[in-house]
């Protein structure tokens, strides 16, 4: 297995308490498999994702328990020297927001060369050749002339291009994507996730991407983890979730996304909201706003049942569930 | 046009924006201009819905805020209830106003943070006293925080005390606060979590029914888009390309622009990933201060010809389907327009569910 996550835990010390962002997450990838990672903005994708590239900030973060191991051995044993010459070299991220995550005072080709002159020794020169061999291999279009230029002169789509580009510089064995297509118009995110999956293929990496948009999970993840209040409630093969969804969240979620292919009716909409992440409710978290939730969902924390050899749900009702969406 | 009943509500004829571009310090000479809007024609009818797609830059947002009258439009008119709003100013602009007004996209910057919800919601009441006498005032707003589902009892709090999806609730309070009869509301939905997106657009279809709303629902999403509108217009480059009823559209496309938008919209059904058709365009939109001659989206055409490089397309039913009936036949602004079929089935219609009405 490239990365395993096992029981990770994260908080947050604040001024009014201690917000608890991930309470217990495993989840696993393997080398040319996509896991995507699913949840609402506070359900803690992307604080895991922080721990697992080693650039969450701490304090106020602080990972309490729990272990990552990638390709065998735990990084939170790593010593930040060591953990650097992971970061970049064998894993990479790749951000949302590609405007704000380069540096807008130096040209892309000397961020890209950064990679390596930094991690491989290499000279101004050379890396500048190998600069523009990346540009032309996430497919910018007239790379040799466009090296010298700074970030604010591409588009949103061809700065997420060079975001890739940088990831991909070192060839690691993981690439984390952060809702790097969310920023992007429809068409220009077709593109992009079109390149990422083929370049991930090229490569044979594994990829976690971390996203809110179920049709996105959709067209190109392996498997899912869906996430809730720093918890997973649900894991399966893509496939298996979107046809019988194990736990009432991913059936709410799916069930209150408007349909392309046909005018609907009144949508199904999960009341209420998403817990605050210092008062997370005892129980399931997910129980106040859970239409089969019982008196025992209020007391005691489901904890992952399996559903299948490859598929949990953390659930006390999750063969109800699987009967209500076979019965649709 | 002189029957009120025949008349549309609102219908907007040539509409034009450009911002210019100047340069110099002292002497400013024009050098060209962002042509933002470039020539748009549409009609609203009482209780309909009218959707507006397209991609970031097309002109979409400049269209609403020339309708709220927020851009004063560098050509056309916008005729409500027969009426040139562009022409209008003082009191009888006033009071045309008081009936098209906006819901924002971003509803944590569009409420103004040191005031409460209760001034917020009534301060359009300042504006227009006729409305609402000043000691009932605090009732009305108490029953509009009722109507958009949120407890009558926070209208003493600030906006930093609600989460996102109830700040929008509040800005759609406010937009409703003077009874109008058309709501532009852009973006609405975008900047909230998938969960509470539903609530909202279950609020505003129920607030639709309730008070007889006309809506231009401008958005980025399609399926949201298809969900909520009666009518949509697809936007390129500050143009309608093509516009039809939600079927036409979205089962019956003939715009090449519009087949290649449906295509790349991510459908949460890993079974079609296998047999569905995706069109990806080549490049990015050009930029609207040079947009290029005759079809504006020839760029990124896979069909462009000669023709299309010098010949502006109209929008109109093209003539290949001009004598047919049926839901191709509607209006698409191409010299090469032909029906495809992109949105593949998702399976079985959605089950009746008992919508459990969030109120948060």
């Amino acid at each position: 297995m490239l990365l395993e996550v096992r029981d990770l835990q994260v908080e947050f010390r604040t001024r009014d308490g201690v917000a608890k962002a991930v309470n217990g997450v495993t989840y696993s990838v393997d080398e040319g498999e996509t896991l995507a990672v699913l949840g609402e903005s506070g359900s803690g994708k992307s604080v895991t994702a922080q721990a697992v590239m080693g650039i969450l900030d701490m304090p106020p973060g602080k990972i309490t328990g729990g272990e990552i191991l990638f390709q065998g051995k735990d990084l939170l044993k790593y010593k930040e020297e060591e953990r650097r010459k992971v970061r970049g070299a064998e894993m990479a991220m790749i951000f949302q927001d590609a405007l704000s995550s380069l540096n807008p005072v130096i040209n892309v080709g000397d961020q890209l060369g950064e990679m390596f002159t930094v991690h491989r020794g290499m000279k101004r020169k050379e890396a500048r050749a190998k600069a523009i061999e990346l540009m032309e291999h996430v497919r910018i279009p007239g790379a040799a002339e466009r090296v010298r230029d700074y970030p604010h002169q591409f588009s949103g789509g061809m700065r997420q291009r060079i975001m890739i580009a940088m990831a991909l510089a070192l060839e690691p064995a993981l690439i984390i994507a952060d809702e790097p297509t969310t920023a992007l118009d429809v068409t220009v995110q077709a593109q992009v996730m079109d390149l990422l999956a083929e370049l991930q293929r090229e490569l044979h990496m594994g990829l976690i991407l971390i996203t809110h948009d179920l049709g996105v999970v959709a067209d190109v993840a392996d498997k899912i983890a869906v996430m809730y209040a720093g918890r997973i409630v649900e894991t399966a093969p893509v496939h298996d979730i979107y046809k019988a969804p194990a736990h009432p969240y991913t059936r709410g979620l799916l069930d209150s996304i408007p349909r392309l292919d046909q005018k609907g009716q009144e949508l199904y909409a999960i009341k209420g909201l998403p817990p605050n992440l210092m008062h997370i409710p005892p129980g399931c978290a997910f129980n106040p706003r859970c239409p089969m939730a019982q008196d025992v969902c209020r007391t005691e924390v489901p904890p992952l049942f399996e559903v299948d050899a490859d598929r949990g749900s953390a659930c006390f009702f999750w063969r109800e569930c699987l009967d209500d969406a076979s019965r649709d | 046009m002189t029957q009120a009943a025949t008349e549309p509500l609102l219908e907007v004829s040539g509409l034009v924006k450009h911002f210019p571009l100047t340069q110099g310090i002292l002497f400013k000479k024009q050098v060209g201009a962002v042509r933002a809007v470039d020539g748009v024609d549409f009609h609203i009818d009482r209780g309909e819905t009218l959707g507006i797609v397209g991609e970031s830059g097309c002109g979409k947002s400049t269209v609403a805020k020339m309708l709220v009258n927020l851009e004063r439009p560098t050509e056309g008119a916008i005729k409500y209830k027969g009426e040139d709003i562009t022409q209008l100013s003082g009191k009888a602009l006033k009071a045309v106003r008081r009936n098209i007004q906006m819901v924002f996209q971003d509803p944590y910057t569009s409420l103004n943070p040191r005031m409460t919800v209760g001034d917020i919601i009534g301060e359009p009441y300042d504006i227009h006293p006729e409305v609402a006498p000043k000691g009932d005032r605090r009732r009305r707003v108490q029953d509009l925080l009722d109507v958009v589902g949120l407890n009558p009892e926070y209208i003493n709090r600030y906006p930093h005390q609600f989460s996102g999806g109830q700040r929008q609730r509040i800005g759609i309070a406010r937009g409703l606060a003077l009874r109008p009869e058309i709501i532009v509301a852009d973006e609405p939905v975008s900047a909230l979590d998938v969960s509470v997106q539903a609530q909202v657009i279950n609020l505003l279809d129920r607030l639709q029914a309730e008070f007889d709303l006309s809506y231009v629902f401008i958005a980025h999403d399609l399926s949201i888009v298809r969900h909520i509108s009666d009518r949509v217009g697809v936007m390129y480059l500050g143009r309608i390309v093509e516009t039809g009823k939600d079927v036409e559209i979205y089962d019956h496309p003939t715009h090449p622009y519009t087949q290649a938008l449906l295509s790349a919209v991510p459908v949460p059904d890993p079974e079609a990933r296998e047999h569905r058709e995706r069109i990806i365009l080549h490049g990015d939109v050009p930029s609207p201060a040079n947009i290029p001659s005759g079809c504006r989206f020839r760029t990124r055409c896979w069909k462009a010809q000669e023709r299309c490089t010098l010949e502006v397309p109209l929008l109109a039913v093209p003539a290949e389907f001009r004598l047919v009936e049926g839901p191709a036949a509607h209006d698409s602004a191409c010299h090469f327009a032909e029906e495809k079929r992109v949105v593949p089935p998702e399976g079985p219609a959605d089950p009746p569910r008992a919508p459990a009405d969030g109120m948060p």
